[in-house]
């Protein structure tokens, strides 16, 4: 809650006009994560427990040097290792860091019921405002990164911020602030998304990663976390990044043409059976049976 | 069911009111305890279902709370509805002089119930309606329970999650519609039947106008000749 409200482009669950729509002349911010000159040190990942104050947890071992297999609640920032054989046998270690994407079309606040639980600033960053959630975990549904983790104690859903209130006050999130090798930078998408063009065009010509590219997928409208990756045609390999993300078909489905039919429905069948009672009116009982002996 | 209910209340009642028992007190009890929670689900469902609704989510205690109760209210009602399906099963099964009736619904519509064939203790209408609940609240259920803990589902079986939002919201809009003509006939439209689902009974006359071939079978009358 860190930004003004002025700047609040898009609210979930929210019937009504929003603050910021429109009226905001604001940077379009964006990290950009180069994997190729990733070390896999991991101090993007204190960093960010650092600066948002969560509790460190166990880590798990499963004889890779990832430190737990997906991101938690309370665990925003995982670099996922993926120990890659290439086609001339030689070994590839794959470490992408993963975080909220912050998409600009988001699933998550599409698929979201409560009123301002998640926002989206001009500046891009999606924001959850958990003292609205309702921890229903439909952002859960909505997600194509498997990013929003339930808190069973809270009941309320957490994932990062992008450091949203750092940003506020000019400064970069924490994990940018952490890294040691340059491989993570932050500033508008206009100059990140260069930086990385730039980036891929030296892995295709120079190293000789002939499928280096930038993962800013269309299908969310683009992110404001972008990647290069040096194998821009296969994203699964750095950890699962799906290779066409787009908000669920179903969620879709659910949140525009059901929903308008399943109004109108109701609407409808309101009017046809207030029609039947004043065309047609109650049904009474006869007063006696026919056969009652009374009658006969 | 009951069969054995002709009740001649004491003395000077007239004829015409002599009572006929139509639900037992344990069907009536479980009716309205069934209804208040359906009643619940309503106005917390809709909280989810619309932006423009949220607000109904404030009058039973605010979101958070209605997420944490809307599930376990949904057990007690299909612990409701199952109790009734228990009961009502045999009377519900839909036969041939049913089949008969549902061609004649639209003079059922207009009132013109004197050119419908009898029917027994429910008539077709009232078996769509609980066929109906039965079946939605079974699709219900299945997919509320994969909403109720949605992130326990592995990433893996998010289809899962993806079908349980579609399910639910088109099992419950059954629901509502179902709903909705349940109240309205059952309160404004067909007088005499809110009354039998508070006191238990029907007049005479109720029974043999609107379910006729119950009406001979609970007062053991003989059929006039035709």
């Amino acid at each position: 809650m860190s930004q003004a409200s002025t700047e609040i482009v898009r609210i979930s669950g929210h019937a009504g006009s929003v603050p910021g729509a429109g009226l905001n002349r604001e940077f379009q911010v964006c990290k950009l994560v180069d994997t190729t000159t990733c070390i896999g040190c991991k101090a993007c990942e204190v960093a960010c427990l650092e600066w948002n104050g969560n509790t460190f947890s166990e880590t798990t071992f499963d004889n890779s040097y990832q430190t737990m297999p997906e991101t938690t609640w309370n665990y925003w920032n995982l670099i996922k290792f993926n120990e890659h054989e290439r086609e001339d046998g030689s070994m590839m270690l794959l470490m992408r860091k993963d975080q909220c994407m912050h998409c600009e079309d988001p699933g998550c606040l599409a698929a979201c019921p409560a009123d301002a639980a998640i926002v989206q600033y001009a500046n891009g960053i999606v924001d959850f405002q958990e003292a609205n959630c309702i921890g229903c975990g439909y952002c859960i549904t909505g997600c194509p990164f498997n990013i929003p983790k339930f808190s069973p104690t809270a009941r309320k859903v957490f994932k990062c911020t992008l450091c949203s209130d750092r940003v506020a006050v000019g400064l970069e999130p924490a994990c940018i602030k952490a890294c040691p090798t340059g491989c993570l930078h932050f500033g508008t998408k206009s100059e990140m998304k260069e930086l990385a063009e730039t980036r891929a065009e030296q892995l295709r010509d120079v190293s000789g990663f002939a499928d280096a590219g930038v993962y800013d997928p269309p299908g969310v409208g683009g992110t404001h976390v972008i990647y290069v990756l040096h194998d821009a045609k296969n994203p699964e390999l750095y950890g699962g990044l799906p290779k066409d993300p787009h908000i669920p078909y179903s969620v879709r489905l659910w949140k525009a043409p059901l929903k308008w039919l399943g109004n109108l429905a109701i609407v409808g069948g309101l009017a046809g059976l207030a029609w039947h009672y004043m065309r047609y009116g109650p049904k009474k009982a006869e007063p006696i049976p026919p056969d009652d002996e009374r009658r006969v | 069911m009951n069969t054995d209910a002709v009740t001649r209340t004491a003395g000077a009642v007239p004829h015409d009111q002599e009572m006929i028992t139509r639900y037992s007190f344990a069907e009536r009890a479980n009716h309205w305890f069934g209804a208040l929670a359906y009643t619940y689900l309503l106005i917390t469902g809709l909280a989810f279902w619309s932006p423009y609704l949220f607000w109904m989510a404030a009058v039973v205690g605010g979101g958070p709370t209605a997420r944490f109760c809307h599930p376990w209210v949904g057990l007690f009602f299909s612990a409701s509805l199952f109790w009734s399906f228990i009961q009502w099963r045999r009377d519900m099964v839909v036969e041939d002089n049913d089949r008969a009736w549902a061609k004649e619904i639209p003079n059922y519509i207009k009132n013109e119930d004197e050119k419908l064939p009898p029917v027994g203790r429910f008539n077709f209408g009232q078996k769509l309606y609980f066929w109906g609940m039965v079946y939605s609240v079974i699709l219900l259920l299945i997919s509320g329970i994969g909403l109720w803990y949605t992130e326990a589902l592995p990433w893996s079986l998010r289809f899962l999650r993806y079908t349980a939002i579609l399910v639910h919201a088109s099992a419950a809009m059954i629901t509502i519609g179902l709903f909705l003509i349940h109240v309205y006939m059952s309160t404004i439209m067909e007088e005499g039947s809110f009354g039998s689902m508070v006191h238990g009974t029907v007049t005479r006359a109720w029974a043999w106008t609107f379910h006729r071939n119950w009406y001979y079978e609970v007062t053991g009358r003989s059929r006039p000749q035709q």
